[in-house]
């Protein structure tokens, strides 16, 4: 008897082991979604995707799809891997990692197709899809890097959409008054480097919140860049805007590598801002994984007093890394000006250094996390324009949505519990 | 027979060292001030060792001074105590000595030559290294990337080389016997181990001087008498090691000299000769009565049963196992272990703030889990909770509003939903002369006050109303000495009363002196249940992770092996 309701409890207490059963009705959710969508109210005929271009090293056909019948195939894998997640759950009480990638690889490609199969064109670029995509892509990446600088050393960065706004201003108007790109880039990055000296000052020197400094700095630069935009840009000699003629940075295309398809477009057609980027990642990753500095600035942002214990200079450190993410995101905002569009315009950034933001959480404060993170937003940002010209039925303004649904489900934990440094947005002072 | 052996190694490496702090402390050695004479290796075989001196800091912060014109000197190869009281200025001092406080008077001087410390790399570069009371390690980088940090080996462009690094941590381990993995992430770490981590910190910056700051307070019994063996060790290597504490009787066991500090000012020197009694009077600046002198307990009715009890945590971690134990009416369990081994886990399920519980908690038969935080208080729980500052109290709020939290809703204290202050006032006026809490007014905020007089109004709050059991976790953690005191009696005085009593402790003099019986966690699992007047080295065995039986057995063995080794 006793020995039975020993048993008993026990097996009572097993069935306590905590259980999450969000991701797999999620999953589930999701399914449900494919077979009613995707099949139901799926689009017949042919989803087409063009590869290569014209002048690519070597041309690759076209994919033809029917749309129907990949959505039932999408429908019939994402049913069985939102099963396999609810019997892991139920037994194992976790899900394996490829149950989850394959789940959104899959439903990513019935969606895609779902979409293209309902425009009348029936056809996309994955080219013109992921060279467009670079345009938001850049600016976003010099921005997470600007992040990934402040925090991994303790400063919590919200200015990164006034850092690139300052800097898409002054590479404006110093690239227009000098007729030289590369002054106006400089001008950029020094330009970033005061938003953030604001930052250092007010958030080290003077201990004020972080995340309110970074708040009035992205105030501060957006009506300080405004109203110069009015008094100076504006102005109008001989009948043209002068200030506001940016010369550009011309595009260096590297032979053979920007001819293979889609890579080559996408990463080897690039200007210069396009290549310090390229850099930029790496070296940061390497920087602060492999090096003494990078040992340094990451022990600063985890557990300043350590670090101060072993004769590390906390705030100088934050205060050089805050600096530098400065003229990082200053180079960002200059590829609005310098590259991506004609002339600046008032507010252009447009809530991508938030972005930014979100995509250096998605990628877990790690720079090619980041990136990668940052890549995705950019095809998900420009995925709207393509399918707008495409003609999809789907309304343009649920589709513009699409980055920032994406973005609250990076940042609500969907990718796994986001780690920060720990001591982020912390101010270190000592008695 | 090989133990055996193992043995007298060990006794006559003690008695050396005995022999050695004899000497010393003869003053055979005196002339190391005028001729230097330690400091010549050649003489003692030990490498260059440092003499350090601190001359009339000072050091206050605001208004408050923590340090008054402190002189100490250190001799070199010796081990040097610092006792005091939390809070007497300990920490202050070192730090300060450290570079990490500035001091508003005096001077350091190394070997006779006046220094100037404006940041810990000066001192460390002047040869004083520190092992903080909260590790100064990242718990997110290996145990390389620690050792590392501020030293790092690196090669061309500034890329670590922590292949160096790693191969100094091995030296350091394999000679002390640490058994440290360089490649471990330190949050995986066992907090004896972390410690180790930050001893080798030290030595592989050349340290000669090693500042341990309250090392014992996360150790075990085992683990502290290893740190005794590697402190003695470093010594005989010629470290200096100064050793801050407030527990008497490691102080007692491994100093050369002990300097007590008060209230920021130096009150004395003892010889490790002198009395616990004598040493605690010097501590506390009067006579302290450190026996409790207890009556023994007369167990009622088993009021308090849990059963089978298993907390999990939100990831699934089992942080308590298929716990079970009672407690009498007039009968004080003491839960010990380690900190972090599921105690506090096992209070908040008695309260109902733990989710993922299953089992039974049951007081007078009436189950407790599953209900809220309030039936539980309402049906006669008294608890203290282990951080005051936190849990205990809401620092803004006054005293008299703290005295009350529980009970503010009931008359007298509040009357259709209005507080009636004059009730709330007069009863602080009662509770704080009652408990003899030491405040310029009860209308004062809480965070005004000591620690002890914090945790004296946690206990006049949670003894004010009759109870049917009361838990109290580290009911005298971080409070002088005095008050210790009579916080105990007030606890043995609520046994007396009839009430079953919890205490949860880590430090186990305390457990000693209150308990009726031992209760010892460990990772999460009961060890047993032991009578209340069991050995250290019994609860030191079970809090490191063996059951009552296999550590009595393992007592036995022990015993059986001193014997042999005694009869060569």
């Amino acid at each position: 008897m006793s020995i039975a309701a020993k048993t008993k409890t026990l097996q009572h207490a097993d069935a306590v082991a905590v259980r999450s059963w969000k991701t797999p009705i999620l999953l589930g959710v999701l399914a449900l979604f494919a077979v009613v969508v995707f099949i139901i109210l799926g689009p017949n005929g042919h989803a087409t995707f063009r590869i290569s271009q014209e002048n690519d090293l070597w041309q690759v056909p076209n994919l033809v799809v029917p749309a129907k019948g990949v959505g039932i195939v999408v429908s019939l894998i994402t049913l069985a891997l939102a099963y396999l997640a609810y019997s892991q759950t139920k037994t194992v009480g976790k899900i394996s990692r490829w149950v989850l990638m394959t789940f959104t690889v899959v439903f990513v490609i019935g969606l895609m197709v779902w979409i293209i199969g309902g425009t009348t064109t029936q056809n996309i670029t994955l080219v013109g899809l992921f060279t467009g995509a670079m345009l938001i892509t850049t600016p976003l990446v010099f921005g997470s890097m600007s992040g990934v600088l402040s925090e991994r050393a303790g400063v919590v960065n919200i200015a990164i959409e006034g850092q690139l706004l300052a800097g898409a201003f002054t590479a404006a108007l110093v690239s227009s008054i000098t007729h030289n790109a590369f002054a106006g880039l400089f001008a950029a990055a020094a330009a970033g480097v005061l938003v953030s000296a604001l930052l250092a000052l007010f958030s080290i020197k003077y201990i004020v919140n972080q995340i309110i400094v970074g708040v009035v700095l992205n105030v501060l630069v957006a009506g300080l860049t405004g109203f110069l935009f009015e008094k100076i840009m504006k102005t109008k000699v001989n009948g043209e805007t002068i200030y506001n003629q940016p010369t550009h940075l011309p595009d260096l295309p590297i032979p053979f590598l920007s001819q293979i398809p889609i890579i080559g477009p996408t990463f080897f057609r690039q200007s210069i801002i396009g290549y310090l980027m390229i850099i930029l990642v790496v070296a940061l990753w390497f920087g602060l994984f492999r090096t003494r500095w990078g040992l340094r600035v990451r022990a600063v942002g985890e557990h300043p007093k350590a670090a101060d214990t072993v004769g590390i200079n906390v705030n100088r450190t934050r205060v050089m890394n805050v600096l530098l993410g400065g003229a990082v995101a200053g180079i960002g905002g200059a590829y609005f000006t310098l590259v991506a569009v004609s002339s600046f315009s008032k507010d252009m950034t447009g809530g991508l250094g938030f972005i930014a933001l979100a995509a250096l959480i998605f990628g877990r404060w790690n720079p090619i996390g980041a990136a990668l993170a940052a890549l995705l937003f950019g095809v998900a940002g420009n995925l709207q324009s393509i399918l707008s010209l495409a003609g999809t039925p789907i309304d343009g303004q649920f589709l513009a949505m699409l980055p920032y649904a994406l973005t609250i489900l990076a940042v609500s934990g969907f990718v796994g519990k986001a780690m920060s440094p720990a001591a982020s947005g912390e101010p270190y002072v000592k008695e | 027979m090989e133990s055996g052996a193992l043995a007298i190694v060990s006794l006559s490496r003690r008695v050396a060292h005995s022999l050695e702090a004899w000497a010393t402390r003869r003053g055979l050695c005196k002339d190391q001030h005028s001729s230097n004479i330690t400091h010549n290796p050649t003489i003692r075989g030990r490498v260059k060792t440092l003499k350090l001196e601190l001359r009339g800091i000072t050091k206050s912060f605001g208004a408050l001074v923590a340090n008054d014109h402190i002189d100490l000197v250190v001799e070199s190869g010796q081990i040097h105590s610092l006792l005091g009281e939390n809070g007497a200025g300990k920490s202050t001092l070192m730090n300060v000595l450290y570079g990490l406080y500035e001091p508003t008077s005096g001077e350091i001087l190394v070997d006779d030559k006046a220094v100037k410390f404006s940041g810990p790399s000066d001192a460390m570069a002047a040869g004083i290294g520190m092992v903080h009371q909260h590790f100064m390690l990242v718990p997110v980088f290996t145990v390389a990337e620690n050792v590392a940090l501020g030293a790092e080996a690196i090669s061309f462009g500034g890329v670590l080389n922590l292949d160096a690094t790693r191969k100094k941590i091995r030296e350091i381990s394999d000679k002390f016997g640490f058994d440290v993995d360089p490649d471990a992430l330190v949050e995986d770490l066992p907090v004896g181990v972390q410690q180790r981590v930050e001893i080798i910190k030290a030595l592989v910056r050349n340290s000669k001087i090693l500042i341990l700051d309250e090392p014992t307070a996360v150790l075990t019994p085992q683990e502290t008498d290893e740190l005794m063996d590697i402190m003695g060790q470093l010594r005989d290597g010629g470290t200096s090691i100064v050793f801050i504490s407030h527990k008497l009787r490691e102080v007692k066991a491994i100093s050369d000299t002990i300097t007590v500090i008060r209230r920021g000012k130096v009150v004395g020197s003892a010889d490790p000769s002198a009395s616990t009694t004598e040493l605690a009077a010097l501590m506390v600046g009067r006579a302290v009565n450190l026996n409790l002198n207890k009556s023994d307990a007369q167990p009622g009715e088993e009021t308090f049963k849990v059963t089978d009890l298993t907390v999990m945590s939100d990831d699934g971690v089992r942080l308590l196992d298929n716990v079970s134990l009672s407690v009498s009416q007039g009968e004080i369990l003491a839960i010990a272990g380690v900190q972090g081994n599921g105690q506090t886990e096992l209070t908040e399920a008695v309260l109902g703030l733990r989710k993922h519980a299953v089992g039974s908690i049951t007081l007078d038969g009436k189950e407790l889990l599953g209900s809220s935080v309030r039936q539980v208080l309402d049906s006669g729980v008294g608890f203290v909770p282990e951080d005051r500052q936190d849990d205990g109290l809401v620092g803004e709020m006054s005293i008299a509003e703290n005295l009350i939290l529980d009970l503010y809703k009931k008359a007298p204290y509040s009357r259709r939903g209005t507080l009636n202050r004059a009730v709330i006032a007069k009863n602080s006026v009662e509770k704080v002369a009652e408990f003899d809490v030491r405040a310029q007014s009860p209308q004062d905020a809480a965070n005004t006050l000591s620690g002890g007089n914090q945790q004296k109004v946690v206990l006049a709050r949670e003894l004010a109303r009759p109870l049917k059991l009361f838990i109290a976790s580290q009911p005298t953690r971080g409070v002088d000495v005095g008050s210790i005191e009579f916080l105990h009696k007030r606890i043995v005085a609520e046994r007396d009363a009839g009430t079953p009593v919890i205490i949860v402790s880590t430090e186990l003099d305390e457990v000693l002196e209150l308990a009726d019986r031992i209760a010892v966690l460990f990772a999460g699992r009961l060890m047993g249940i032991v009578p209340g007047k069991s050995s250290r080295a019994l609860l030191g065995l079970m809090m490191a992770g063996l059951n009552a039986e296999e550590a009595q057995e393992h007592m036995k063995t022990q015993d059986a092996q001193n014997a042999q080794g005694d009869q060569p």
